[in-house]
């Protein structure tokens, strides 16, 4: 290691600026990583992470600033010169071909000349050296869409390596993860930083942050507010950071007092569209003022759980009572009118119609409500008023129902959802994944709308793949595996013990 | 004439049938692995098939009718990728606009050029493509099955025919063992990748389209002074759609689409051997039923009997850098 080049940071910006008309999306934002680091930068969505470093990867160009890598001050025109800077970048929607091997994707865009049959040799022999080297097994020959999401994931590391990153952006790299395959992460990285690369790793969860980095930098709003040696801050005081002010990451409730059963599910079984049994022979009650956690992890049936006592999914046996009423095979418009609400799982599949004004959305399945319309037509000037209540009450931001709900954050979007089913008062609220891709204060605020659902006397059923979510806010949890709910603990079971479970190991 | 001289006949006309069907779905290989829909097959080809016929009738050079015809359908090709690609607009509707752009302007053209209904002025023989009788393709004649299979459908068939056939494996080459070949795949599927790997997605898109139109500039030159001898009104007659078909069939693979090509070309050339014949037991059918054929067999095959048909997955899609 030469002297003069191992004491300069990695990377130095200085007084990066950057807007997108009135959106001011990185203010004067300075920042030093150093060489042989792992550095976190922590924000909520939207708070300029990706943007910045876009800029890093010349996907767009800062108005004001520089940008120095070892020192030395250069112009990031585009990709190409990112790459030619030693800069390589994991996205977080995986930019692979995939029906393409895992090797034709490492060489795309570094062939090694006109024709393939000299480079394919190389980029074998590499791929085998950076297999050695770090620990990232993946097959030259594997189809990417046959692999799992973590080999996908190795393959975007290596296809940075192969071009010689020294220095090593991960977007958001977990959110795709098993908490194993995020283990396997961690360990490559830090493999990759002792063997003098530096990384950055762009994330929301404080968790990670804790478990991997050295330093950390936090972002709110588009401005550098604070960076930390990690070893000497704590996740109380990154999360006041990046929200501005306290937070509870813990959620406060009181005792439940369950009253008569208003939620009964017997022995139902639902199949999926290629008629494989998905939901096997479960049977469950949710009583008035309880929140019942089911927990798994995904695709053991859950989603088809959800979907068949929201009366989007038909059963193919078994019975649902909805205060004593049987109601299997009634349909979604129907159950609502009898006091069911659904908080779908992917709000942009089932929640929301993006292209849609966020007043369309924040009547979406109460559209036929006599308080929003006569027949065939829709009082605008009503439904917009009962949509500014429900964003002053939500704190939906910005404060606008004319705006295109694609153009909201993911948090803000979970929120038109959350308050559009919520503020109908349902004695029954059936959720999936109610805080997916929300950011740490949006999470606060709607666990709290689900307290008070419960402490107002609702049945709540809650379905999360997050188990501290399951574990904070459920009353009793089910664990659900291979289709089946094989055990019931109580709201206090311990991550262990659940996650055995949820592994089809103990019951 | 026996049974086997009625098939090498239907053979030798499949052959020649197939040939425009061939070039044009090459080019939609190319434009459509690259994630450019080409609904406008059908005008280029139109459009070849008239620039070639005309230089050929006034200069009398095959050749260079030959290169009037793919300079048009280049020209062809980069509007589409003008509308397509610079400004991102909807690639179907840029590929029917070319379709009526080439219906329209080859008649009204041609009536104020050549004053014969739409019609061009017949073309020289010097000024067409001429059979090319292959060497010894006299001498194996009389050797039983191969002697007439040799001479009288691999033989005789002009320049532009060895030429599709040759572009066959010419294209297999390209798009599997160049670089240029693996990132236009690449840029079909997910351009993302392609434009973070730092290599420019509209200058790869903009060279497939030119290929493309150069594949289809020689299937239009095909119709007018090989087949022929004259552009007609609308020669080419809906090949370019039933190239499409062709090219779904195949599913955007050089040698299925060379097999499915040559299926088409051999329905196409029984419908016109059974023109007049009568079928056992059936006395004689109309020949519409046969002339259908090829369409009925276009809609079966597209309504799923060929298994899911996975085309390029931006096809069709206009690139936008993301956030």
């Amino acid at each position: 290691m030469s002297l003069d080049s191992s004491n300069e940071p990695a990377i130095e910006l200085v007084g990066i600026d950057k807007r997108f008309g009135a959106v001011h999306a990185n203010k004067n934002i300075n920042l030093t990583v150093a060489k042989g680091s792992i550095h976190g930068i922590i924000g909520e969505n939207g708070a300029g992470k990706s943007t910045l470093m876009s800029i890093l990867y010349g996907f767009y160009h800062a108005d004001q600033g520089e940008i120095r890598i070892s020192g030395k001050p250069i112009t990031i025109r585009d990709s190409q010169a990112a790459i030619a800077a030693g800069i390589g970048m994991v996205h977080q929607h995986f930019m692979l071909v995939e029906n393409f091997t895992v090797l034709e994707n490492v060489m795309l865009g570094a062939e090694g000349g006109q024709l393939l049959r000299k480079g394919v040799a190389s980029a074998r022999r590499e791929l085998k050296r950076l297999e050695d080297d770090y620990g990232l097994e993946v097959d030259p020959d594997a189809v990417i869409e046959e692999l799992p999401v973590g080999s996908q994931q190795r393959v975007e590391i290596l296809k940075a390596l192969y071009r010689g990153a020294e220095i090593l952006i991960l977007d958001e790299p977990t959110g795709v993860l098993t908490p194993a395959e995020a283990d396997h992460l961690f360990k490559v990285l830090r493999v990759l930083r002792d063997q003098g690369k530096t990384i950055i790793l762009i994330t929301h969860k404080l968790r990670e942050i804790m478990a991997i980095t050295d330093t950390v930098s936090v972002m709110r709003r588009g401005e550098m507010v604070a960076t930390r040696k990690t070893a000497e801050t704590t996740v109380e005081e990154l999360a006041e950071l990046m929200v501005g002010r306290r937070v509870l990451l813990r959620v406060e409730k009181g005792e439940a007092k369950p009253g008569k059963v208003l939620l009964s599910v017997r022995n139902l079984t639902v199949k999926d569209s290629r008629g494989v049994t998905m939901v096997d022979d479960v049977s469950l009650e949710v009583r008035a003022g309880e929140i019942v956690g089911i927990a798994g992890v995904a695709g053991n049936g859950q989603s088809e759980l959800l979907e068949a006592i929201a009366g989007i999914r038909k059963p193919a046996s078994g019975e649902i009572f909805l205060d004593g009423k049987p109601v299997a095979g009634v349909g979604p418009a129907e159950l609502r009118s009898l006091g069911l609400a659904h908080i779908p799982e992917d709000r942009h599949h089932m929640g929301l119609v993006l292209k849609f004004e966020e007043y369309e959305n924040s009547i979406l399945g109460y559209h036929r409500d006599q308080r929003y319309g006569r027949g065939a037509l829709l009082d605008l000037d009503a439904i917009r008023k009962d949509a500014e209540e429900k964003i002053a009450k939500y704190d939906i931001r910005p404060p606008n129902p004319r705006l295109r709900t694609a153009n909201f954050s993911g948090g803000n979007q979970q929120k038109i959802v959350v308050a559009r089913e919520i503020e109908r008062d349902p004695n029954v609220l059936i959720i999936g994944q109610p805080t997916r891709g929300v950011d740490i204060g949006a999470i606060e605020f709607i666990h709290k709308r689900i307290i008070e659902m419960r402490d107002a006397g609702k049945a709540v059923l809650l379905v999360s793949v997050e188990l501290d979510e399951i574990r904070s806010l459920s009353d009793r949890i089910l664990v659900m595996f291979a289709g089946k709910v094989v055990g019931e603990k109580s709201g206090e079971a311990g991550e262990q013990t659940l996650g055995l479970m949820m592994a089809g190991i103990a019951a | 004439m026996d049974y086997f001289d009625i098939l090498i006949s239907i053979l030798g006309s499949a052959i020649r049938l197939s040939v425009p069907l061939l070039f044009t779905a090459l080019a939609g290989l190319f434009s459509e692995r690259a994630g450019i829909f080409d609904i406008g097959l059908e005008g280029k080809m139109l459009a070849s098939a008239f620039a070639s016929a005309c230089v050929a009738y006034w200069t009398g050079n095959a050749w260079l009718g030959l290169l009037a015809g793919i300079g048009i359908s280049i020209v062809f090709s980069l509007v589409h990728g003008f509308a397509s690609i610079t400004n991102r607009g909807n690639q179907i509707v840029s590929g029917v606009a070319l379709n009526f752009v080439a219906a329209g302007l080859t008649i009204v053209l041609g009536q104020a050029w050549f004053n014969q209904g739409g019609r061009t002025g017949q073309v020289p023989a010097e000024g067409r493509f001429s059979s090319i009788v292959l060497p010894g393709a006299d001498a194996v004649r009389d050797v039983p099955i191969i002697g007439p299979l040799y001479a009288n459908v691999i033989s005789g068939n002009n320049i532009l025919t060895y030429i599709a056939f040759l572009m066959v494996p010419v294209s297999w080459w390209v798009l599997y063992r160049t670089r240029f070949g693996l990132r236009l795949r690449a840029v079909g599927e997910n351009p993302g990748a392609v434009d973070t790997a730092g290599i420019s997605v509209s200058w790869l898109r903009y060279r497939a389209l030119i290929v493309a139109g150069f594949l289809c500039g020689f299937s239009g030159t095909y119709l007018a002074i090989a087949q022929s001898a004259a552009f007609i009104n609308n020669m080419s007659a809906g090949k370019g759609y039933i190239a499409l078909a062709a090219l779904i069939f195949a599913k955007w693979k050089p040698v299925p689409v060379m097999l499915a090509c040559l299926l088409f070309g051999f329905l196409d050339a029984f419908a016109n051997f059974m023109q007049g014949k009568s079928v056992p037991l059936l006395g004689e059918v109309p020949v519409q039923i046969f002339q259908a054929l090829p369409y009925i067999l276009t809609c079966v095959l597209l309504a799923g009997f060929i298994g899911i048909a996975r085309p390029p997955k931006a096809g069709g899609v206009p690139y936008t850098k993301e956030r």
